[in-house]
């Protein structure tokens, strides 16, 4: 085994009287890449920036950080900023805020080269435009010149990591580097990563909280958990036999996009508050091997080889190798309903859906220049005790298509006739009599409840909106806040006092109050983390078996709408592009986009994620706001690229309907 | 970009010649140059006191429509400002006072504008240690002393320091010594000593605003991924925060000291008056009690010109700094 080139021994990390790291130990050898997977609040992030020092004056650093045998915890500033960039340089998670606005990307590489290298500024630059060519930004000469708000996210990242490397480091820092990106461009990203990290032969620490990439990019991993190491390992034995019962909860948490639905192994409770950790596990409370030993002691970092694991019953999961499902209690689903589709009726109907937004100019008299198209052709079906899943990437149109149905009014363009009737001939009373029949639950859970109500008032405000008796909401706020899981005394507290998955089960419940027989979900477990987010899932299709719901469930994430969703509709660029039933379009995709898309997606399989092939889309989606004849996906289509010229003439010139599930002339 | 610039010129120009007129209908509404006329010993008839009015153009029985019509194509047509109540040019009066007032304003604005952008950073930079705790109880004392009481205690301030040293240590009145003789660096190193406590009185308060307002960008600007990322990058702190840092926390700050100007500018009247400078402040007070419409309306028209230019000037700087407003 060569000498680690990076060294953390017993790093912690207070802010003020807050732990946020206790304890970290983590070796780095040369040219590897270390994976560190953890929940929000793990402690993850500041390990990374504690050892660059980059963690603001209010935390104090303790223990060791040894860059080649050289200590790097409490080296002045200067000396530090000297290894910087060079040595080890890093690549941030948001890469909308990470390049100062006002400076061209070009001048901000140039500057990232000569702090450490002694060039003049036309080599510099060309250098910089070598970069951005490694990193598969097209047009290099002339992207130097652009501002960081000129490009997309993707080439935002990719210039990151082109100014990351520029001084060749030792040691490449990437914190969540695709978390703020969508799935194909992030598939980019982590390629442009790969090759960076080919290019330097530099070492990798990848900090994510997607096990999924981690399986893909690792060859060792370290579980974060409450500020410390929990268990580490190289990335097929973690994922295989994992040791400590946390990252077994992990794994069986996670949805797979190549497995069907059953119940995902929920972790109960959720991470504990760094500064009341007590002196045992502070897993102990989640566990469901506690043992009165693991109460006493916080059990240290052991085992044999490159395997450890903290946890008293490390040996026993090593020498059992439990599946998740047979460790932690899974809540059983009620039976599916299996009255055959052609029997149901139908919920919701949406046929050419379009929508435009005016972009307009001038400060005092404004004047319409052109149009956006966010909804240009959408296709929804849904019935009763069906969940649709609806994906697409950002700009896609999927929340403009959730906004026209929910403004129960006349479309700009298509029909939406909800429970059989048409949304555009409804009168006031009677919109209003079918907005109870829908419902929706937001993305955030921390902005969608009102601070300033106790829980109960704001569960009992869509009956008071739809005129119910005091008796009857007396009644059904704690019925509501029990079948979603919560301890009906609560109903007296207010939203600060939850943690985000009791929140989005409080939106649930809300949701639920009026009975609908629609439920709308925005992005309803894109803001948990995965641990809660599969407690959020259990209950969803717990709900919909029980009260015969259909759920309109919006998400970027595949593995979640494949572990959901019984059909599922495909957006690209405001249109439906594909539209089936889930296990057939997650088997076999017929639409190019969708194919990309699925193959985008990371497998939390280290093997299977190797294996794979992947269809790596080329740039991003167009601007909306062009007009354009024939297919819109044709631009980054790898059919259309096979095509000979006379079958490409049909994607230029005419634009696919949906037809028979799929947009697409040629597939 | 030049066509933006371009056209924000032209909505200063319209908004100028609103300004312009709506001060002027307002000055010869609210003032009554009838009544000092009248007031005269010995008294005048009423015939001659309209005369005078008329040849003056301020002859409240004309409509002001009328009037301002006369005034304006004076001004365009002859750049002719009209008489004082004296019966002398406006223009003599103006041309002597601008450069007194500019020179205290210019320097009084800027200097405000450099030392509260650098005690606010500073302040930010260094949040809930002892210096910022200072300089942010300083600010507000400051802010809640009024200009002229600011001006006073400068002013006594200066009159003990001779009383104690015998011999005028600043001079606290006028904008030059009378008379010095002297080469060309005498007389800059003169007026310097004496733009120092006016300049002080105006520049003050205007630290104490802007100290403000900077210390907050700037705490939004240094808990920024970016400033993070150039320090990533191997740049030290320091350099950071002002290549990085400073840049982007003033932007936001260049609208705001163009239309701070109009504070300064109402402080100057106050300021001027206190240690004898003849300015615009000065006059502006001296022709409201002299019911001079006139000179009310050149003084109305000065302010105006400043505050749009700092205005555009303000654009012009906002440009200048960020990219993104450019585009």
């Amino acid at each position: 085994m060569s000498p680690a080139l990076l060294e953390v021994t017993d790093l912690a990390v207070d802010f003020g009287s807050q732990p946020a790291v206790r304890g970290v130990d983590l070796a780095l050898r040369r040219g590897e890449t270390l994976g560190i997977v953890g929940e929000s609040g793990s402690g993850k992030s500041v390990t990374a920036l504690a050892v660059l020092g980059l963690l603001p004056g209010t935390a104090q650093v303790r223990g060791s950080v040894k860059l080649e045998g050289r200590e790097l915890v409490g080296l002045p500033g200067r000396e530090l900023a000297g290894l910087r960039g060079r040595k080890v340089a890093m690549v941030f998670q948001d890469p909308l805020s990470a390049f100062t606005p006002v400076y061209r990307i070009g001048d901000q590489i140039v500057e990232a080269i000569r702090i450490h290298q002694k060039l003049d500024k036309a080599a510099a630059r060309k250098r910089a435009a070598e970069l951005l060519d490694l990193v598969g930004i097209p047009d290099p000469a002339r992207a130097l010149d652009a501002f960081p708000h000129e490009f997309s996210g993707g080439m935002r990242q990719r210039a990151m990591i082109a100014m990351a490397i520029a001084n060749d480091p030792d040691i490449l820092l990437a914190d969540e580097p695709t978390t703020a990106l969508d799935v194909t461009i992030q598939a980019q990203v982590l390629d442009v990563l790969r090759t960076a990290q080919r290019e330097t032969g530099a070492a990798l620490v990848l900090v994510s909280h997607d096990l999924g990439v981690i399986a893909g990019m690792a060859d060792r991993v370290a579980v974060m958990y409450a500020g410390r190491v929990v268990e580490t390992a190289p990335v097929d034995e973690l994922f295989a036999h994992p040791r400590h019962p946390y990252t077994l909860g992990l794994i069986g948490a996670v949805p797979r996009l190549d497995a069907e639905g059953g119940p995902l192994v929920p972790i109960p409770g959720q991470p504990p508050a760094l500064g009341s950790v007590g002196p045992g596990c502070p897993f102990a409370d989640r566990c469901p091997l506690v043992q009165d030993r693991c109460r006493d002691v916080e059990p240290e970092l052991t085992g044999a080889g490159d395997h450890l694991a903290a946890c008293v019953r490390a040996d026993e999961l090593a020498e059992r190798r439990p599946r998740p499902e047979e460790v932690y209690p899974v809540p059983p689903l009620p039976a599916a309903d299996l009255t055959p589709r052609a029997e149901r009726e139908p919920v919701l109907r949406v046929t050419g859906l379009t929508k435009t937004f005016p972009v307009l100019k001038g400060t005092v008299f404004k004047r319409r220049v052109g149009s956006v198209y966010a909804v240009d052709g959408v296709e929804l079906d849904i019935r009763r005790g069906e969940t649709l899943g609806l994906v697409g990437e950002s700009g896609s149109g999927k929340s403009t298509t959730l906004f026209e149905l929910l403004n129960l009014g006349k479309p700009e363009g298509g029909q939406i006739e909800l429970l059989g009737q048409d949304t555009a001939k409804l009168d006031r009373a009677g919109a209003h009599r079918l907005r109870g029949e829908v419902q929706i639950v937001f993305q955030d859970p921390m902005a969608s409840l009102d601070p300033r109500l106790p829980i109960g008032d704001v569960i009992a405000e869509p009956l008071l909106a739809q005129g119910a008796a005091r008796e009857l909401i007396n009644r059904r706020v704690p019925e509501l806040l029990r079948q979603v899981g919560l301890d009906p005394a609560y109903a007296a507290r207010y939203p600060h006092q939850f943690s985000g998955g009791q929140r989005q089960r409080i939106s649930i419940a809300r949701a639920l109050a009026v009975q609908p027989r629609l439920l709308v979900l925005d992005e309803p477990v894109s803001a948990l983390d995965v641990s809660v987010q599969a407690g959020v899932l259990n209950l969803l299709q717990q709900l919909k078996a029980e009260l015969g719901l259909a759920y309109l469930f919006v998400s970027h994430d595949l593995s979640v709408i494949r572990h959901l969703c019984d059909r599922v509709s495909v957006m690209y660029l405001g249109r439906t592009v594909e539209a089936g039933a889930a296990a057939e379009v997650f088997a076999q995709p017929r639409h190019p986009y969708t194919q990309a898309l699925l193959s985008a997606v990371p497998l939390p399989d280290p093997p299977a994620e190797r294996a794979r092939t992947r269809v790596l889309l080329p740039g991003d989606p167009p601007s909306p706001t062009e007009r354009r004849t024939g297919c819109a996906f044709r631009t980054r289509c790898p059919l259309y690229a096979t095509l000979d010229p006379a079958r490409q003439t049909r994607c230029d010139g005419e634009s696919p309907a949906l037809e028979d599930g799929v947009a697409c002339h040629h597939a | 970009m030049i066509r933006y610039l371009a056209k924000r010129l032209g909505y200063y120009v319209i908004l100028l010649i609103v300004a312009v007129f709506l001060a002027y209908a307002l000055s010869s509404t609210a003032l009554g140059p009838r009544s000092y006329f009248e007031a005269k010993q010995p008294r005048p008839s009423a015939a001659s006191v309209d005369r005078q009015l008329t040849a003056l153009n301020i002859n409240d029985r004309t409509p002001v429509v009328e009037r301002f019509g006369t005034w304006a194509e004076g001004l365009v047509l002859h750049g002719d400002l009209g008489r004082t109540i004296h019966d002398t040019s406006v223009n003599e009066d103006f041309g002597r006072r601008i450069w007194v007032s500019l020179r205290l304003l210019l320097v009084g604005s800027l200097l405000g504008m450099v030392l509260g952008v650098a005690v606010g950073a500073w302040g930010a930079v260094r949040q809930y240690r002892f210096s910022d705790r200072a300089t942010t109880l300083a600010s507000f004392v400051l802010l809640s002393t009024p200009v002229f009481l600011l001006a006073l205690l400068l002013k006594n301030g200066a009159i003990a320091a001779k009383d104690a040293a015998g011999h005028e240590v600043v001079p606290f009145t006028g904008y030059e010594t009378p008379g010095l003789a002297g080469g060309l660096g005498a007389h800059l190193s003169d007026w310097g000593l004496h733009l120092l406590l006016p300049t002080l009185s105006l520049a003050l308060g205007g630290i104490a605003v802007y100290s403000r307002y900077q210390r907050a960008t700037m705490l939004d600007v240094l808990g920024s991924d970016y400033l993070r990322t150039a320090e990533a990058k191997g740049l030290t702190r320091n350099r950071a925060l002002i290549k990085h840092g400073l840049r982007t926390a003033v932007i936001p700050m260049a609208t705001m000291f163009a239309y701070s100007f109009l504070g300064i500018f109402t402080g100057a009247a106050f300021t001027e008056t206190i240690f004898g400078w003849h300015g615009m402040g000065e006059w502006f007070i001296q022709a409201i009690n002299e019911q001079d419409i006139n000179s009310v309306v050149a003084v109305n028209l000065f302010a105006a010109v400043v505050v749009l230019a700092s205005g555009f000037l303000a654009d012009l700087l906002t440009a200048a700094l960020d990219p993104r407003v450019r585009s």
